[in-house]
C-alpha cells in the first residue's frame, strides 16, 4: 500500500499489525477463537452457574455496542436504551409463546400447533421493529442536547416499561406485571438449545449452546459496529458529536443521520432482547427498569465512549464483578468478620458508585479510550 | 460573471436590524473582501448566505440558478463551503479525517454498504482517503494527518478548517476572519494560501479585520457598516471613499 498507513482503528489495534505475517495474524486469532471456545468448558467446572453468567455478560456486550453507536459514535446520551431491549424481548416472547393463542380465539385458530418462531425470523424482525422504535424515539429529539435529550429519552424508557406494565387490560397483549412465561427456547439448525445435547461423545449443556449462539451475535455486532465506525457513516455520527454546526456545514444531513444513529443503536438492542427472551423463557416489565439503560450506559462509559475494545470491557466488567461478589463477599466477610457486615447486595451498588466516582476522577476518557491504542492521551 | 449574486437582504433581530437591504456581487474566480467595523452585520451576513440564519428578505443566485440559504447542509450541497470565525473542527478526530467529513456530500455509501464492505464502498472510501491526504498536503499539514485535530496549532487548525471546507469541492469558499489571531508570518504563509486557492480557480469570500491584507489581497471589497454597504469596488477605490474613511475613523470636525 503507498502513502501513510491507515490509523488502526478499533480491533485492530489488538492484533498484530498490518507489517507483520499474515501467519501471525492467523495466529492470534486462532489463540483468542480456541480461548473463546473452551471458556463455557472452563468455567462450567465450577457449575454452570458461572456458564450462565457469560451468557448474560455477552448479552450486555451486545447491548453496550448498540448503544455505543448512539452514545459513543453520535454523542447523544440516551437514558431510555433499555426500551429497545424490552422491544425485542417482547417481541419474541409473543411470538414463541402461548400467551397470544390463549388470549386471542383467532390466533389459536390460525395456528393449532401454537405460535412457534425461528431464529431467522424472529432476529430480521426484532432488529427492525426496535429500529423502528428507535426512530420513533430520535423523531421528537432531533433538537435535543445533552441534558434535555437524556431527560426524554429516561421518560421513553419508562413509557415502554410502563405500557408493558398495563397492556393487560382491555386487550392482554403483555399479561402485565406478571409477564410471559412458557417461551420456546431457540433453535438453531434443528438443534434446541434449551436441552442439553451430546456432541461427539461430549455433553454440552443448554448454557453452553446459548454461550456460543450469543458470542456469534456479539462477534457479528463487533464486525458490524467496526465497520461502521470506519465508513462515510460512521465520521458523520462522530462530526455530529464533536461540532454539529460544523458537521451541517459539511453538508452532513443531520436529521437523517441521527435518525440512522438511534435506529442503528436500536436494532442491535431489540436482538440482544430477543435473545433474552428465548434464554430466560420468561420476560416481565421488571427486567427494563431504569437502572438497566444506567448500567448500559455506565458500560459504554467506563469502558471508553465510542472505543469498541473499551466498550466489551466495560460491559463484562460491570456485569462480572458484580456477580462475582455476589459468590466472594459473603464468604469473605463471613471469614473476616465472623458474620455477614453487609449484604452482598447493597455491598455491589456501594462499590458500582465508588468504582464511578474513581473513574471519573483518574480516568475520565474511559479505562480503554480510543487514542490509547494509537499511543495519545486524553486530556 | 458573477458566481454568487445576493439582493435585497433584510434581516432582523428582534428590534436590531442587522442587515438592510444588502446587495453583494462576487465574480467567478475572484477575491471578495467584506470589510466593515465591529458590528457592521459582516457575520450577520455570512450566517445568511450560508443558510445558518433565515433571512427576512432577499433573493440569492449561485452559478446563476436560485437557491435557497434555509437549510445549512443544503448550501454545502449547492456549492457554498465555509470556515469558521472561533474555529470549528472536530477535536477528537485526526486530521485526516476531518478532511475526510468534508468528503461526506462527495460520496455516497451507506450503512448497508458498509456494514457488507461492498467492493463499491472499500474503492470509495481509498478514494475519499487519497482526496483528503492531498488537501492536507495541499493547505502544507500533510505531516499531522494522523493526529487528533484539537493538537494541531492555531495557524494549523485554520488550515485544516480550509482544507475540510475545501473537501466539498466549493464553487465558493466562504472564511469568516481567516487571520484572526495570527502573527506576520502566518499571515503571510496563509495569503499565500489563499492566492494559491484563487490561482487553482475558485472563487473566495472573505470576511477580515486586518485592512492591509484585504487590500492587498482582494480583488473587490464590499463594505458594510449597520447593516448597510456603504461602499464596494476595487480596493484602491474603496480605501480613498470618504463614507469608508468616516465609518472607520469617525466624521472630520471643523
Amino acid at each position: 500500500m503507498n502513502g501513510p498507513a491507515n490509523p488502526r482503528r478499533g480491533l485492530t489495534a489488538l492484533w498484530p499489525d498490518a507489517s507483520s505475517s499474515p501467519a501471525a495474524r492467523w495466529a492470534a486469532i486462532a489463540v483468542v477463537a480456541l480461548a473463546l471456545a473452551v471458556l463455557p468448558f472452563v468455567a462450567g467446572l465450577q457449575g454452570n452457574a458461572w456458564v450462565r453468567i457469560l451468557d448474560f455478560a455477552l448479552l450486555y456486550v451486545m447491548l453496550a455496542l448498540g448503544l455505543n453507536i448512539v452514545v459513543g459514535y453520535a454523542g447523544l446520551l440516551d437514558l431510555g436504551y433499555v426500551a429497545f431491549y424490552a422491544v425485542g424481548a417482547y417481541l419474541y416472547a409473543l411470538l414463541a409463546s402461548p400467551h397470544l393463542a390463549e388470549n386471542f380465539e383467532w390466533i389459536a385458530q390460525t395456528f393449532p400447533e401454537g405460535l412457534h418462531s425461528s431464529i431467522w425470523l424472529v432476529v430480521p424482525l426484532g432488529a427492525g421493529l426496535a429500529a423502528l422504535f428507535g426512530v420513533l424515539l430520535g423523531a421528537p429529539t432531533l433538537r435535543l442536547r445533552g441534558d434535555y435529550l437524556a431527560i426524554v429519552t429516561l421518560g421513553f424508557g419508562e413509557i415502554v416499561r410502563i405500557f408493558m406494565n398495563n397492556l393487560n387490560s382491555p386487550v392482554n397483549l403483555t399479561n402485565g406485571p406478571q409477564g410471559i412465561s412458557n417461551i420456546d427456547p431457540i433453535h438453531v439448525a434443528g438443534v434446541n438449545l434449551g436441552k442439553t445435547h451430546t456432541f461427539l461423545g461430549v455433553e454440552v449443556p443448554s448454557v453452553h449452546l446459548y454461550y456460543y449462539l450469543f458470542l456469534t451475535l456479539a462477534i457479528v455486532i463487533i464486525v458490524l459496529t467496526v465497520r461502521l465506525q470506519d465508513s462515510r457513516l460512521g465520521r458523520a455520527w462522530m462530526a455530529i458529536r464533536e461540532d454539529e454546526i460544523a458537521a451541517k456545514a459539511m453538508g452532513i444531513n443531520t436529521r437523517n443521520v441521527k435518525l440512522l444513529a438511534f435506529a442503528m443503536g436500536a436494532s442491535f438492542g431489540g436482538v440482544a432482547g430477543a435473545m433474552f427472551a428465548s434464554f430466560q423463557g420468561f420476560v416481565s416489565p421488571e427486567s427494563f427498569t431504569l437502572m438497566e439503560s444506567i448500567v448500559i450506559v455506565a458500560m459504554v462509559v467506563l469502558g471508553g465512549m465510542g472505543h469498541v475494545p473499551g466498550v466489551i470491557l466495560g460491559a463484562v466488567l460491570l456485569y462480572a464483578i458484580p456477580e462475582v461478589l455476589r459468590f466472594v463477599a459473603k464468604p469473605a466477610q463471613e471469614a473476616l468478620f465472623g458474620h455477614e457486615v453487609i449484604a452482598p447486595e447493597a455491598l455491589r451498588m456501594l462499590l458500582f458508585g465508588l468504582s464511578m466516582v474513581l473513574i471519573m476522577l483518574y480516568r475520565p476518557a474511559g479505562l480503554w479510550p480510543a487514542g490509547a491504542a494509537k499511543g495519545r492521551r486524553p486530556q | 460573471m458573477n458566481l454568487l449574486d445576493v439582493q435585497g437582504v433584510d434581516k432582523r433581530f428582534g428590534g436590531l436590524q442587522a442587515l438592510s437591504q444588502v446587495s453583494v456581487q462576487i465574480r467567478r474566480g475572484s477575491i471578495h473582501g467584506l470589510i466593515g467595523p465591529n458590528g457592521a452585520g459582516k457575520t450577520t451576513f455570512f450566517n445568511v448566505i450560508t443558510g445558518l440564519y433565515t433571512p427576512d428578505a432577499g433573493r440569492f443566485t449561485l452559478n446563476g440558478m436560485a437557491y435557497e440559504p434555509t437549510a445549512v447542509h443544503d448550501v454545502a450541497r449547492a456549492g457554498i463551503a465555509r470556515t469558521f470565525q472561533n474555529i470549528r473542527l472536530f477535536g477528537e478526530m485526526s486530521a485526516l479525517e476531518n478532511v475526510m467529513v468534508g468528503r461526506h456530500i462527495r460520496s455516497r455509501a451507506g450503512a448497508w454498504a458498509a456494514m457488507l464492505r461492498l467492493p463499491s464502498q472499500r474503492r470509495e472510501e481509498e478514494q475519499i482517503r487519497e482526496h483528503a491526504m492531498q488537501l492536507l498536503d495541499y493547505v502544507g499539514i500533510g505531516r499531522y494527518a494522523h493526529q487528533p485535530s484539537r493538537t494541531l496549532s492555531y495557524g494549523d487548525q485554520r488550515r485544516l478548517e480550509i482544507a475540510r471546507a475545501l473537501a466539498t469541492e466549493p464553487q465558493l469558499l466562504a472564511l469568516d476572519e481567516p487571520a484572526a489571531g495570527m502573527n506576520a508570518t502566518e499571515k503571510l504563509a496563509l495569503r499565500e494560501l489563499l492566492e494559491a486557492i484563487r490561482k487553482d480557480g475558485r472563487t473566495l469570500l472573505l470576511i477580515e479585520h486586518d485592512v492591509k491584507l484585504v487590500m492587498g489581497l482582494c480583488d473587490q471589497v464590499t463594505v458594510l457598516d449597520y447593516g448597510k454597504v456603504i461602499a464596494q469596488g476595487e480596493p484602491a477605490q474603496v480605501r480613498s471613499n470618504p463614507a469608508v474613511i468616516e465609518a472607520y475613523l469617525g466624521q472630520a470636525h471643523g
